[in-house]
């Protein structure tokens, strides 16, 4: 069945007529041509299609577009201010946590996730936290350095006045 | 080839530690790939795929599949086959791969019928409504097996497909699975098996594996408004898909466009031609934009890494070895795709990197019921290494020696010959060896207890053969304001060649790395370059582009020699500028230049370069090779910077390690993989080495 449903997609209201069996994947990347999020193994164990749901990651591949109404969806694109890199992309580069980067954007946004909930995590918690990411080109050495780096800028960076 | 009398201390750019020069598209998701491409009115693929591993099709009924709204055309090998001037098989060592089954199927999982549809859902509908009917046929799945002579016949013949030149020596063969056997005698093995203290024999195997890279396979293929074949693909190799193309389909070369974005992730898996023949019989067809993507399910039935088993024999007489005769087995699976070569450059290193004064190699290439295997990060040296170096291992445990000391023995040193009498060059395996054993502090306690895990000590040595005959051509453009265009068919995939590249031209020619743009392949535009693999980019593409900028510059000195009455010779290029050695501030800019060369800043300065390394000549039947140069082996000595380290490969390498064990595909009934990535556990945070 198709229905009208709207997404707040990076704080935007999106509103879009959806098959129930769309699953969040196919709205974000075939109808709003969000690139960052990225198919691979399709059954939510790889974390290439990881979005933030309420500061949450999840595998946008295993929701339905239908169930993730009145929710804010983060994609990588609306991370930061779309002009700087956010101090989690510095870092990236700075460790050169990256190669075929496919990965990056899941994990970049497990690593936000990660940092909002354990502003100070061990290595052990950051493997942990990220071990629904795969990588193929084995950066997990550099990307653990990175967030290191990322926890550093964070907490050096001024703090937002409300 | 000119040598560099630069040492590292002279250099500006290469050798600097910077920024990856894909770093902010990568990190953005702004990167392009093939999937965020799309074509108004573009159809999607699904394939059939075959439940048999060996089977007749008997009967193929599409007509419900093709009556469903949305399919443009539902197609079999069958017609693929009638289609004139086509070529329904292709491959780069055979063509025995057919686009679609022609008459049998070979494997469980060979593609059977293709539907292009308006999406990708409309297309997998429209499978169901085939119906297929097989006649199974027996089937083999052991390589042992399948050498037998009363092994049932993958092929009937072997067709060699002459794309590549070091697999010209394949030859055509009938009635027997082995489609490739590669030779090696040195010295009298009998005699020193003979006259042996002891002698070892072990046989070793290793199961195939997927390369699983993060972006599975996908092809975009249409014709442009001159009816041009279009292709973008995510492919390692795309002079070569545009090779097998032209062969395939009978079309002019300048005809196809090949070009290849980033890609995420290859490790071997996205060499030579894989979904683009499919493809573009199906764009041919629709005269529409044809996008076939693969599942992550379909990833596992496309390409593995070879099974392999070796047998290893080897004699020891006062404490040495004297003679290994090894005999290594790969499964190449249903089609033999680059099988050939690894049986070839793999199979003559499976003796390791020692000198054994006698030495007997028969390296076989199996067809087998099983999925097509491929390259696999290091070639199938990987698979040879597990068997001879567990088998020095056990060697020196028996002999009761250090195995660190026992390698460093028979380590051939610089300039000694390999099993194959090729001079090895740039040969650092000992200082390797001694460098691994520090920092892995091997002379303190082996095991160490951690909680309920046991950590254990070992070292193993191995070497790799490079790709030769092996070509790279690339053409540098200079540009009146000092910046750089480079064009190579390098694809960049994670490695960091477009960085390495960037890195080397903007040090050619005194410019910073941000001023030299690398282009992205696009067989329109740049040269033929044989594959991004094997280690080969940096030497082979990093010295084409080298020597285009050194055409470039020698252009530009000329200019500046004339102005300024000086020696060409006495010129360097720095800082965008041509300027007189020791006297700096003597000199032209690149635009001055311009100038007084052109009388216009509008134009540009080229340059092309082909590096193509003498090719040892040798002998494939006894692998003697003559000359040495090119077809040696090398320890890389001037590392281009930690930006674009070779480390981040080398923790792939450590990763790829485990595939040894622990990513071993199961075989269910009907020798069909198991596939999804979830039925397996992959290499996670936690699993890969700590240190390097």
């Amino acid at each position: 069945m198709k229905r009208e449903i709207t997404l707040n997609i990076n704080d935007r209201d999106e509103t879009l007529v959806v098959d129930d069996a769309e699953t969040l994947l196919e709205v974000l990347r075939d109808r709003l041509k969000l690139w960052s999020v990225r198919e691979s193994c399709g059954v939510g164990a790889c974390g290439s299609c990881t979005v933030l749901l309420d500061g949450r990651p999840v595998s946008a591949c295993l929701l339905l577009a239908v169930r993730s109404t009145g929710r804010d969806i983060t994609t990588l694109e609306g991370l930061g201010d779309g002009q700087l890199l956010h101090p989690i992309q510095e870092a990236f580069v700075s460790e050169r946590a990256l190669q075929c980067a496919y990965c990056t954007p899941g994990f970049v946004l497990s690593v936000k996730a990660l940092l909002d909930e354990i502003p100070n995590p061990s290595d052990d918690e950051i493997r942990e936290y990220l071990s629904g990411n795969l990588c193929r080109c084995a950066g997990y050495a550099d990307i653990l350095r990175a967030v290191h780096l990322a926890r550093e800028k964070i907490s050096r960076a001024p703090v937002k006045p409300e | 080839m000119a040598t560099r009398d630069k040492d590292m201390a002279d250099l500006s750019v290469v050798g600097q530690s910077v920024y990856r020069t894909d770093a902010n598209p990568k990190v953005t998701g702004r990167a392009l790939h093939v999937g965020n491409i799309e074509m108004p009115g573009m159809l999607h693929v699904a394939v059939l795929r075959s439940p048999y591993a060996h089977a007749r099709i008997k009967r193929i009924d599409k007509a419900k599949a093709e009556a469903l709204s949305g399919v443009a055309v539902v197609l079999t090998g069958a017609e693929i086959a009638k289609m004139p001037g086509v070529d329904a098989h292709f491959g780069p060592a055979f063509r025995d791969q057919p686009i679609l089954a022609v008459e049998k199927v070979c494997y469980a999982g060979d593609p059977v019928v293709a539907v292009a549809a308006v999406d990708r859902r409309t297309a997998e509908d429209a499978l169901q409504l085939v119906e297929v009917d097989y006649e199974q046929l027996p089937a083999v799945f052991d390589v042992l097996e399948a050498v037998k002579s009363d092994s049932p016949f993958v092929h009937e013949q072997h067709r060699p497909a002459k794309a590549f030149a070091d697999l010209a020596h394949v030859k055509a063969g009938r009635q027997s699975n082995i489609c490739y056997h590669f030779k090696l005698r040195t010295g009298d093995v009998d005699k020193a098996f003979a006259e042996a203290d002891r002698v070892f024999e072990d046989t070793f195997s290793s199961p195939p594996a997927q390369h699983v890279p993060m972006e599975p396979h996908v092809t975009l293929v249409y014709l442009d408004e001159h009816a041009r074949l279009n292709v973008w693909t995510s492919s390692q190799s795309p002079s070569y898909v545009r090779t097998e193309l032209s062969a395939t389909f009978g079309i002019p070369m300048n005809r196809i466009r090949v070009r290849v974005p980033y890609i995420g992730g290859g490790y071997g898996a996205k060499l030579y031609a894989k979904l683009e023949p499919l493809a573009t019989v199906l764009a041919l067809i629709t005269r529409k934009p044809v996008r076939y993507a693969l599942t992550r399910e379909e990833e596992f039935l496309t390409i593995t890494k070879h099974g392999v088993v070796t047998k290893i024999k080897t004699a020891v007489k006062n404490g040495a070895i004297t003679a290994r005769k090894c005999e290594v087995y790969w499964d190449t699976g249903a089609y033999a795709e680059i099988g050939p070569r690894i049986g070839h450059k793999s199979g003559y290193t499976s003796a390791g990197p020692y000198r054994i004064p006698n030495v007997w190699i028969d390296s076989y290439c199996v067809y087998t019921n099983r999925v097509p295997a491929g390259a696999f990060r290091g070639f199938g040296v990987p698979q040879v290494i597990w068997a001879y170096d567990s088998q020095t291992d056990l060697i020196a445990r028996a002999l009761g020696a250090d195995p660190v000391e026992f390698r460093l023995k028979p380590a051939l040193e610089e300039g000694e010959p390999f099993a194959t009498g090729t001079l090895v060059h740039s040969f650092g395996i000992k200082e390797a060896i001694r460098q691994a054993a520090q920092a892995i502090d091997w002379t303190k306690p082996r095991a160490v207890q951690a909680g309920t895990k046991r950590r254990g000590k070992g070292i193993a040595a191995g070497v790799k053969a490079v790709l030769t005959p092996s070509i790279s051509g690339a053409i540098v453009i200079l540009n009146a304001d000092g910046t750089a265009n480079v064009l190579s068919s390098t694809v960049e995939m994670g490695q960091g060649s477009e960085t390495t590249l960037g890195q080397i031209v903007a040090e050619e020619l005194g410019l910073s790395v941000g001023q030299v743009h690398i282009v992205q392949p696009d067989t329109d535009v740049t040269p033929y370059d044989t594959i991004t693999a094997g280690s080969r980019s940096t030497y082979h593409m990093g010295n084409a582009v080298r020597m285009a900028a050194a055409k470039v510059k020698a252009a530009l000195c000329e200019v500046v020699a004339a102005k300024l009455e000086v020696a060409p010779d006495d010129l360097l290029a720095r800082n965008g500028r041509v300027c007189v050695r020791g006297m700096e501030e003597r000199g032209m800019t690149i635009g001055e230049i311009f100038l007084a060369k052109f009388g216009s800043l509008g134009t540009t300065l080229a340059a092309e370069a082909v590096c193509q390394p003498t090719a040892a000549h040798m002998d494939p039947e006894t692998g003697q090779s003559e000359a040495s140069r090119g077809g040696g082996m090398s320890t890389d000595r001037r590392p281009h910077g930690p930006g674009n380290r070779p480390v981040g490969k080398m923790h792939g390498v450590l990763v790829s390690f485990g595939h040894r064990r622990g990513s071993r595909g199961r075989y269910r009934n009907r020798a069909r993989r198991s596939s999804a990535t979830h039925q397996r556990r992959r290499h996670r945070h936690g699993d890969q080495s700590e240190t390097l």
